[in-house]
This record gives structure tokens, C-alpha cells and sequence, in this order.
């Protein structure tokens, strides 16, 4: 909560002017009991006409100055809520962006939304209840009751004695239902369970003709909310009755006691008026104070969710070397298939490091935070500028995971992994990334037109560059076919394409910015043979220097490649051709058989 | 159009006082407690009053009377409290069982509807119809039961008590109090555009936020983190200039509502004490007075938050009642065969069919399938292979021509029965919260433990269950939880394995699962495919190559037909596809 509040530095002089002037608007409040007194008194007893009119004069102008009070007193407490929550979202928005990769997993996705969005207006009405609320309540309370103090002792003992009565009965009933209220939250949620699942599942079901036995486990579930929630409503319902009977026979005993010292000439009947219409207004004070708690633990415990996100570190430190591309000029131009074999590629503009290996994998592993078996281990690969690498293993064999240290998502925490003779570690993030395309499994559109998704590759990217890129990710059909061509809108998640189309698009869209290094992560499941082959056909021949990593399960995908790399749980069991790894590599030739029988053989 | 809205409400309001009437002795119970906790809490200022009449100044209190008085406030303030407990019970109860009884029809429709309608349908919306609404709809009622009633009967009698007390006083507080109204109402009036507003921007901003968070790796990846800052502070400002408008105008509802109040309470002082003065006041009626003065206005203010939240919660179960009415699927005919062990011939007739009916899917197709056979669909992407699962299973009724199997229209042999006769499994791995028994033994829940781990072991599920923490008896969460997509497909197999229907659907079944186990699982297959009819969609060619019959679809046509060896003989599109897996 701390680490949150320090935001609310910029809003000092509203956090103080807004509880100062509802104080006040309070302390005319609390004037109006005993001006009421005085007219009884003066006015009515001494027949003073005059007096009766200057009084009702006075209290009006008690009720004006009170909303003068009050209304400074939102307008402030307004400003300093909402420019706090302002500043909070920004900079957690600006906070996740910094953070790397093994965070976000940490984090999570739906967590990370959920803290932006619900949470920070959580504690925005939470500021603002608070520096409105939080020092009037406690303040009419027992403002009241030192009022009544100064009109007799004897009589304000009464209050002493019921307002601890009255905060035992509502903090009482509230501490009780808050745990029920969170049994009912549960229930709620089995139901909510339910239901999603009968909406997700509905085929499943329904094969199963299991309608029946789903109805009786939602009923049962919805059974048991309804338990619950009459049972707490008749719990949280004793709050106004008990309330009720402690203030009023608290009045009972008030006018009694009164009535005793009226009668021993102590005090006037307009006090004992006075008195009573104390008493009535510490029960509205202690029930909004009652609700107020409410809100504010809720809050705290929003911001203090908050303040765990905030904290959370980065884990990777930012590199100096900026990432100098060493793409050739001439790279829009075709080159034929032959001139891109190991060793043939023009390397003259490439840095010495990097005349031979350009990308090199040095006894290279990765164990994700919070996982104690490494996801890869001890693995050691040259890549030469311009090859095209396969990669293949079975699920969970970690063929993500290996590519994904090369834009440096995650660090290696073992060996290294080296560019241009340079570890990632040393470049800035930006530079690296801005110079490698990569396509992930999941193909993810944002929001806006066709151009402008292309154009998260390269933002001046021409007119003409983008249908290039699309030709070479075989989506130019699926642009031309809407009417509204590279302009046609996307719409939030990518909704409005097929997932073969999503995933053409955003392989366009890695193209786009023309990478050193292209990485395709098991980018072509969604496309069917044909396709798949054109599409890694027209990459080969796209540029000369592009150095091109294919994840795939399918062999057909990578058999062409100038090294493919058999991973198997986080180890490399094999590396070399096609044909080198049929004779070598017996997980290899189990998968291409798999895929293909005989014929492979 | 605010006519239209008007006549809505009014029928929902309706709809929703069928279901209120069913606890129609609560509602009386409840009506009658209410009219007697509004009527205690209004009598007890008179005596609150008439007590202080007999303390008039030193040596004139009239003890006797006094404790006589306090006596009867004693038992009348235990007397409500009593009445307001049961009441408040009431309320509860109505309240609650309504919405249970609401959500229970919503249930039972969701069991019921086409799969037209759920596949047209977001889950979260229906669930937020089921959930968010129903909830928000009870919060409404109960408000409108406690505080509706209640707040127009202490209208109503604090005008009669005071009536009864004094007309003059009476007449300055009902004058005064519209004032209040008039100030609410402009505020609210002033409100409602900023928090239109704000809400607007609040969700354009929940939408930026969701899609960039919610890809926030591919954002990094190419580094557009500052793009997407700036389009947030931009949006994050406007919502700073809304918030704060909405915030504080909305604000002043209270203040303003309050000093109106306080206009009234000196308009009663004022009048009563003069009264007083003339004597045909006492200062013990001039106090009770003073106090329905307080009572009198919160009740107004009170009402008008309780009509917006009765609307709103009109409005929410209007959208629960729609998916109540919602068009269930056809019934079964009441003299539907029921198809017992199936031999499992199949035939499809000139079958038509479409999702939306300008963009025809499904054109005349024909096909006979022989018990036991095995077909396998094939073609690109969106060619209709899924669909063609839909229609077996009669997810979606035919639109002409007609599907038979043993030789009766699927449509006359009811829904049970004929799915009950296939074995599915999906490419889309759903799974319930549950045990993995639970999960497994769904199609056939008196399974034996035997039976049970034979089929896991069949299906190679078996080795992983058992290192779970708690084997079969391990609870997975909703849609398998922690469960990788190839352990939850092993489940989904094992789960058909134990049921071995006359007839199998198997969409993709083996696509997530990696290549070593599937080759197991494709002798398992292969094993339960024996003498049963099977229709297998598979991307993966080498997986249907032992078809009996291979359809090779195109945009809803079959295109090629035939077996293996023949398609790449007539050396068509089967053939081209085929090929490509092994070009470059």
C-alpha cells in the first residue's frame, strides 16, 4: 500500500483541504441540536418572536457555510482520487511493458488486467470515501457525544455507554458476515463454474448425453448458494432491528435520566430535545462508518496487490552495444536456392566474429524461474549467416524455448548464446528485437486495420513492401479477398479472420521489417501442406541473408533445412541433415516414420 | 422509442411477477410486517414527545406519566425491531429464490438450445447473463422489496401523523420537500452524460488494456511498447477529465440533497416554535415534528435510487428472461426411435446444409457407408470436414436431403440415443473440473476401476494418471487445468475407449499429442476401429492412409473419393496434397 500512496505526493494539498472542510461542514452539524435547544428555551418559554426568526436564521446559514464546506470538500478529495488513479494505471501500464518475459509468466495475464483495470477503481473510491468519510464519521460520533458532555455530565454517560454498545452490534454483524459474504462468493463461483463449463463443453456433453446429470449438479450447486445467501441475509438482517432497539431505548433512558434533572432544575426541556437528537445522529455516523470500513479494507487490499505488481523486478538488465544489421543491400533481390548452402553466403559486410558463425548456441540452458528441471540443457549449435535451421521435437521438448533466447525473451542460465560474435546479454533489447522477425504459435492480430498490424514490423514500411511481404507469406488472397483490401479493419484478438489466416498475416507481418533473422515458432500449423510449402518456398527465395529458424513438428517443414536440431525433454539428441540424422538419430527417424511409413525408409 | 423501452419494462416486470408470485406467502408475510415496522417507527416520535411534554422545568415533571409513557416506547421499539427481523427475512428469502429459480430455468435452457445459438453466442456473455445479471437483478429486488414498500408507507403516514399533529407544519414540509427533488433530479440529469461518458472511455480503455496485456509478449517482441503508451496516456487522460467530472458532480448529490433537508427542519422549527408561542403547539409535539422532518425527506431520496435500481434491475433480467425464452432445439417426436447397439450403416442423402443461408456450404452430397468402414475426410482449412461432424452428431439439423443411419432419418431416432452411439473424439480437448475418474467414466459411469484403468492403459494415459499426486483421483480445474494439451487429448481418448460405441468420430484426435506416443495410440485406434464405422479428420496424411474410403473435400464439395492407392493414381487434388508433404 505504501508503494502505491507515494503517487498521491502530487495531491498533498487536496488530501488536507479535503477532510479539513468536511470537518467543518461536521462541526455546523453539530450546531443545529443546539440551536433547536435555544429556541425551545428562549424563543418558546420567553414567547420572543424575534428570536425564534434570528435562530431559524442562524440554522440556515449553519446548513449554507456546511454546503459550501462540503462541496470544496468533494471537489478536492475528486481531484486528489481521480488524478491518483490516473497516475497508478499509467505507470503499471508502463511497468509491465518494462518487464521481461519470466515476469509476465509469473504474473499473468488475466491478473495483470485485472489489477490495471478493477483494482485501481477499487482504490480510487477507496481514496475518495477516505478523505471524505473517514475523519467525519468518527467525528460527529463523538463530537456528539462531547456535546452532550457540555450539556450534562450525568446524562452523557448514557452515550458513553452507547456508543461502544452500538459499534460492538455494527462492527459485530459486519466482522461475523464478511467471512460468510466470501463463502457466498465461492458458492457464486462453483455456479459460475458450472455454468461456463456446460457453455464450453456443450458438445462434449451432449455426446455424452450427460444434460441430465449436469442439470441435478448445477441445481445441487445453486441449491447450496441459496442456503447460504438466506442464511447470511438473516444474519446481516439483524443489523437494523438491534441498531434500532439499542438507540431508542438508549432515548428511553435518555428522557428518563432528563427528565430527573429537569426536574432537580439541572438542565431545560430544550436540552433534553437536544440530547435526544444527539443520540439519533450517531446511528446514521456509525453505520456509513460501518460501510466505509468495508470499502477501505477492499481498497487496501486492491492496492496492495497493486503495490506487489509494482515491485515485481525485472529480472533482465538492458545491454549498451546497439545491434548493427548486417543485412546486404541487395537482400530484395532473389538468389537462387544453391547460393545460400553453408558457406556460400556473402559475408563481406559481416563483422570478423561473424565471417564464420553468425549465430552461436554455447552450452546454452534455461531453467524457468519456479521449475526445478531445466527446460534446456547443454546446448551447443554454429549457425552460419544465412542458413535456414529446422528444429523438431516431440510437445513440451522445449523447441520454443530454444528460439526463444535468441531475441533474448528469456536469458540463458547456463552458457551463452552469441550474435555476431557478441552475447545478447550486451545489446540493447530494442535493437536486437527490432532485427528479428518472429512468429509465435499463438497468432495474435491487434486491433485496427490490416495496415496498420503490418506495420508493428516496420512503421515506414512502403505500400509495396507490405504486399511483398504479404506475397511471401502467402496472404496476399486473404487481403485481397475483403473489400476493403490492406485497410480492411481487425478486429480486437483478430476475431474476423480464420486461424490460417491469422497466422499468414502475422508471418507477413514478421516479414515486414525485413529481420536478420527470421524465427517461424511452429508458425504453420494452422496451414495445410500446400501452403505450407509455397510459404516456406517463397521464403527461401525472399533475400540473401536472412538467417531463417523453422519450429515445426512436421518433418516435411523442416527437411530441408541446412541443420536441423532434434530436441528431446530440453536436450539436443540430434543435429545435422535430413539424410545425416535418418542414418544417426533414431528420435528423428521414429518421427519421420510416424509421419510418412514406408516411404521415408 | 422511450415508449418501446416503457412497454419492455412492463412486460419483463411481468415475466418477473411470475416468478416473485410463487412466494406469494412470503410477499404477504412481508407486506404486512413492513406496513407494522413503518407504523412503530412512526408512533414512537409521538411518544417520544408526549414524554417530553411531562418534563416541562424544575419541579414540573410528571414522573408517573413519564414512566408510563417509556414503558409503552419500550415495548412498542422491541415490538418493531422484531417485526423488521422477520421482514428483512422475508425479503431474503423472496429475493434469493427467485434468483435461484431464474437461474435454474437459465440452466435448463442452456442444456436445451441448438448448438446454433451457443456457437453464435460468446460463453462469457451467457455466463454474465446467468451470473452478473442474476446477481445484480437480486441486489435490485431486495432493495425494491425493503425499501420501496417501506419508504412510500412512511410517506404516507408521517403525512398522516403529522397531519394529525398540526396542517399548518404539514403544509410548510410538503411544499419544501419537492425542492429536493428538483435538486436530485438535476444532478442526476447533469450525471448521467459524464458517467456515460466516463464508462465510454473506461472501456475503451479495458479494451486497449486487455489486448495489449493480453499479448504483452508479442508487443515486446517487436517492441511497440511505446506506441502503445502513448495511445494509453492519451486515452488514460481523457478518462482523467471524464472520472473527474462524473466523480464530483455526482458527488454533490448528498450535500445538496442535505441542505434542502436542513431548509426543511428550520421551515418546521420555524412554524413550530411560533405555534408554540400561541400554545396550540406543545414543545414535546414540535419535537416529534422536528423528527419526521428528518424522517420524512430520507425516504424521498431514498425512492428515487431505488426506481434507477429497480430499473437497472429490470434491464438485467430482461437479458436473463430473453435466454430463458430463448427458442429451445426441437424436441425429440414423441414416437422417435430409440437406436439400440447400432450396426452402424450410415448414409447421407443429397444433403444441404449452411450455416448462414447466403453462403451455402454443404451442396448435395452423397454417401453410402457400409457397417465398419472406416472414412476419412481430408482437404484444406474451412473445407467443411468439422461441419460434416456436426451434422452426424446432429449438432445441426440438415437443411435438405437427409442423414440415416441403420437406415432411420437421425431426426426420427432420438438425440440420446443416436449420439450415445458415437465415440467422439475432438480436436478442441474439453475437459470438466472434476476427478480424472470423473473425466474418464463420463460416457459410462458404472465403469469398474478395471474396466476404467484397462482403457487408460489402452489409450497410454495410464503411466502419466498415476504420476499424479493422487492418480485417478486427482482434481483437475475447469477445462483441465495444469494438464498439458496433449495429457488432456490422452484423456479425451481414454474417455471414448471406455464407452467403444458402435461408430467413433475422430476430429484431429491425435493432434497435440507428440509423434512417438501417437504412433501407440494409433495401434490402439487402429485395435478400436475394428468392425466399427469411423469417420477420422485428420490433417496428418499418413494417419488416414488406411482408410476404406477417403473424401477429399473442397469448399464443401467432395471433391475426390476413393482409397489411397486410387486417389494417388487418378493424381488429383488428394494426390497434390499428399505430395506437398514431401516437397519443398
Amino acid at each position: 500500500m505504501k508503494k502505491i500512496l507515494v503517487y498521491l505526493k502530487s495531491y498533498k494539498k487536496e488530501c488536507v483541504l479535503a477532510p479539513l472542510f468536511k470537518l467543518l461542514e461536521a462541526t455546523f452539524e453539530l450546531f443545529v441540536p443546539l440551536v433547536v435547544a435555544a429556541i425551545v428555551d428562549t424563543g418558546i418559554t420567553g414567547g420572543d418572536r424575534g428570536y425564534i426568526l434570528r435562530m431559524c436564521c442562524v440554522m440556515i446559514l449553519l446548513g449554507v457555510i456546511g454546503l459550501a464546506c462540503s462541496v470544496t470538500a468533494q471537489y478536492f478529495s475528486a481531484r486528489a482520487a481521480v488524478g491518483f488513479s490516473t497516475r497508478l494505471r499509467r505507470e503499471l501500464f508502463a511497468h509491465i511493458q518494462s518487464l521481461s518475459f519470466t515476469e509476465l509468466d509469473q504474473a499473468g495475464t488475466s491478473t495483470m488486467i485485472t489489477r490495471m483495470t478493477n483494482d485501481v477503481n477499487q482504490v480510487q473510491s477507496g481514496v475518495n470515501l477516505v478523505l471524505r468519510l473517514f475523519m467525519r464519521s468518527p467525528f460527529i460520533v463523538f463530537g456528539a457525544m462531547v456535546m452532550a458532555f457540555t450539556i450534562d455530565v450525568k446524562a452523557a454517560m448514557i452515550f458513553v455507554v452507547t456508543i461502544p454498545l452500538l459499534s460492538v452490534v455494527v462492527f459485530g454483524v459486519m466482522l461475523i458476515s464478511i467471512p460468510l459474504y466470501r463463502r457466498v462468493q465461492n458458492a457464486l463461483d462453483l455456479v459460475l463454474g458450472k455454468t461456463r463449463e456446460n457453455l464450453t463443453g456443450a458438445r462434449v456433453i451432449r455426446a455424452f448425453h450427460r444434460e441430465d446429470e449436469e442439470i441435478d449438479d448445477f441445481e445441487r450447486r445453486n441449491v447450496a448458494l441459496n442456503g447460504l445467501q438466506r442464511f447470511v441475509g438473516k444474519l446481516s438482517g439483524l443489523m437494523n432491528p438491534l441498531t434500532f432497539v439499542i438507540i431508542n431505548m438508549a432515548i428511553v433512558v435518555l428522557i428518563y435520566v432528563g427528565g430527573v434533572q429537569v426536574d432537580t432544575g439541572v438542565i431545560t426541556q430544550g436540552e433534553v430535545v437536544a440530547l435526544a437528537n444527539y443520540m439519533s445522529q450517531i446511528l446514521v455516523e456509525l453505520v456509513k462508518l460501518a460501510n466505509l470500513i468495508i470499502t477501505v479494507t477492499k481498497a487496501v487490499a486492491c492496492g496492495n496487490r497493486i503495490g506487489q505488481m509494482l515491485e515485481i523486478q525485472s529480472s533482465q538488465e538492458d545491454g549498451k552495444e546497439a545491434f548493427v544489421s548486417q543485412m546486404r543491400q541487395t537482400a530484395r533481390e532473389k538468389v537462387p536456392v544453391s547460393k545460400k548452402r553453408p558457406g556460400s553466403g556473402d559475408t563481406s559486410s559481416a563483422g570478423q566474429d561473424s565471417r564464420e558463425d553468425y549465430i552461436v548456441f554455447d552450452h546454452a540452458g534455461l531453467m524457468y524461474a519456479g521449475s526445478s528441471v531445466p527446460a534446456l540443457t547443454d546446448l551447443n549449435l554454429r549457425v552460419k549467416r544465412g542458413q535456414t535451421i529446422g528444429v523438431i521435437g516431440g510437445t513440451g521438448s522445449g523447441k520454443s524455448s530454444f528460439v526463444h533466447l535468441i531475441p533474448r525473451f528469456y536469458d540463458t542460465t547456463a552458457g551463452a548464446v552469441r550474435i555476431g560474435g557478441r552475447d545478447v546479454k550486451d545489446y540493447r533489447m530494442e535493437g536486437l528485437r527490432r532485427h528479428i522477425g518472429i512468429v509465435m504459435q499463438k497468432a495474435v492480430l491487434f486491433h485496427g486495420s490490416i495496415r496498420e498490424n503490418l506495420q508493428w514490423g516496420n512503421e515506414n514500411a512502403t505500400e509495396e513492401e507490405l504486399w511483398t511481404a504479404l506475397d511471401t507469406a502467402q496472404a496476399r488472397n486473404v487481403v485481397e479477398g475483403k473489400t476493403l483490401g490492406l485497410d480492411e479493419p481487425v478486429g480486437q484478438g483478430g476475431g474476423n479472420f480464420s486461424g490460417g489466416q491469422r497466422q499468414r498475416l502475422t508471418i507477413a507481418r514478421a516479414l515486414v521489417r525485413r529481420p536478420d533473422i527470421l524465427i517461424l515458432d511452429d508458425s504453420a500449423s494452422a496451414l495445410d501442406y500446400a501452403t505450407d510449402a509455397a510459404l516456406r518456398k517463397a521464403i527461401r527465395n525472399m533475400s540473401g541473408d536472412m538467417t531463417v529458424f523453422i519450429v515445426s513438428q512436421r518433418t516435411s517443414s523442416i527437411r530441408y533445412a541446412d541443420q536441423i536440431v532434434v530436441l528431446d525433454e530440453g536436450k539436443m539428441v540430434g543435429l545435422g541433415t535430413h539424410e545425416e540424422l535418418l542414418e544417426s538419430c533414431h528420435v528423428y527417424r521414429e518421427i519421420y516414420e510416424s509421419q510418412y511409413r514406408k516411404e521415408g525408409a | 422509442m422511450a415508449k418501446k423501452k416503457a412497454g419492455l419494462e412492463k412486460e419483463t416486470l411481468g415475466k418477473v411477477l411470475r416468478y416473485v408470485r410463487r412466494h406469494g406467502v412470503w410477499l404477504a408475510v412481508s407486506v404486512v410486517m413492513a406496513a407494522l415496522s413503518v407504523a412503530g417507527a412512526l408512533y414512537l416520535p409521538v411518544l417520544t414527545g408526549q414524554a417530553v411534554d411531562c418534563i416541562i422545568r424544575a419541579g414540573e415533571v410528571d414522573f408517573a406519566a413519564i414512566k408510563d409513557i417509556l414503558r409503552q416506547m419500550g415495548l412498542l421499539i422491541l415490538l418493531t425491531a422484531v417485526v423488521q427481523w422477520v421482514m428483512n427475512v422475508c425479503n431474503n428469502r423472496i429475493t434469493y429464490d427467485v434468483v435461484r429459480d431464474l437461474r435454474e430455468d437459465a440452466f435448463r435452457k442452456i442444456e436445451a438450445l441448438p448448438l446454433k445459438y451457443l456457437d453464435s453466442h460468446q460463453p462469457g456473455e451467457i455466463v454474465s447473463r446467468v451470473i452478473a445479471d442474476a446477481d445484480q437483478f437480486a441486489d435490485g429486488l431486495l432493495m425494491g422489496f425493503t425499501q420501496l414498500f417501506t419508504g412510500i408507507l412512511t410517506i404516507a403516514g408521517t403525512l398522516g401523523f403529522m397531519l394529525s399533529v398540526n396542517l399548518w407544519i404539514t403544509l410548510v414540509v410538503v411544499l419544501v420537500t419537492p425542492v429536493s427533488f428538483l435538486v436530485a433530479g438535476f444532478i442526476a440529469k447533469r450525471t448521467y452524460k459524464m458517467f456515460r461518458l466516463q464508462s465510454e472511455t473506461r472501456g475503451e480503455q479495458t479494451a486497449l488494456i486487455e489486448e495489449v496485456i493480453g499479448s504483452q509478449k508479442v508487443v515486446q517482441a517487436f517492441g511497440h511498447g511505446s506506441t502503445e503508451q502513448d495511445k494509453f496516456d492519451e486515452i488514460n487522460g481523457k478518462l482523467q477529465k471524464y472520472s473527474m467530472q462524473a466523480v464530483f458532480f455526482s458527488s454533490l448529490t448528498n450535500p445538496c440533497t442535505r441542505f434542502v433537508n436542513s431548509l426543511v427542519y428550520t421551515g418546521v422549527a420555524l412554524t413550530g416554535a411560533i405555534l408554540a408561542i400561541s400554545g396550540s403547539l406543545s414543545v414535546g409535539q414540535l419535537t416529534c415534528l422536528l423528527s419526521y422532518a428528518n424522517q420524512y425527506t430520507k425516504p424521498f431520496n431514498e425512492i428515487s435510487g431505488v426506481v434507477t435500481e429497480l430499473q437497472n434491475a429490470l434491464a438485467c433480467a430482461g437479458r436473463l428472461i430473453e435466454l430463458i425464452e430463448e427458442e429451445p432445439q426441437k424436441p425429440d417426436e414423441p414416437d422417435a426411435r430409440v437406436l439400440t447397439e447400432a450396426s452402424g450403416q450410415v448414409s447421407l442423402d443429397h444433403v444441404d446444409f449452411s450455416y448462414v443461408p447466403e453462403r451455402p456450404l454443404i451442396e448435395d452430397f452423397s454417401l453410402e457407408v457400409r457397417p465398419g468402414q472406416r472414412v476419412a475426410l481430408v482437404g484444406p482449412t474451412g473445407c467443411g470436414k468439422t461441419t460434416m461432424i456436426n451434422l452426424l452428431m446432429r449438432f445441426y439439423d440438415v437443411d435438405g436431403g437427409a442423414i440415416r443411419v441403420d437406415g432411420t432419418d437421425i431426426r426420427h431416432i432420438t438425440r440420446k440415443s443416436l449420439r450415445g452411439n458415437y465415440g467422439m473424439v475432438l480436436q478442441d480437448t474439453w475437459l470438466k473440473a472434476g476427478t480424472i475418474r470423473e473425466n474418464i467414466c463420463m460416457g459410462r459411469p458404472e465403469a469398474t476401476e478395471k474396466e476404467m484403468i484397462e482403457a487408460a492403459k489402452e489409450s497410454h494415459a495410464h503411466g502419466f494418471i498415476l504420476r499424479l499426486p493422487k492418480a485417478y483421483d486427482t482434481v483437475i480445474g475447469e477445462d483441465g487445468g495444469s494438464l498439458s494439451q496433449g495429457q488432456k487429448q490422452l484423456l479425451c481418448i481414454t474417455r471414448v475407449m471406455l464407452c467403444l460405441p458402435p461408430m467413433l468420430i475422430l476430429d484431429e484426435a491425435t493432434s497435440s499429442i507428440d509423434t512417438r506416443t501417437e504412433i501407440r495410440i494409433q495401434k490402439a485406434f487402429a485395435r478400436m476401429m475394428r468392425g466399427r464405422t469411423s469417420f477420422i479428420v485428420a490433417h496428418r496424411l499418413s494417419t488416414i492412409r488406411e482408410a476404406d474410403v477417403i473424401l477429399v473435400m473442397k469448399d464443401g464439395h467432395i471433391v475426390e473419393q476413393g482409397s489411397h492407392e486410387q486417389l494417388l493414381a487418378q493424381n488429383g487434388f488428394y494426390a497434390e496434397l499428399y505430395n506437398s508433404q514431401f516437397s519443398a
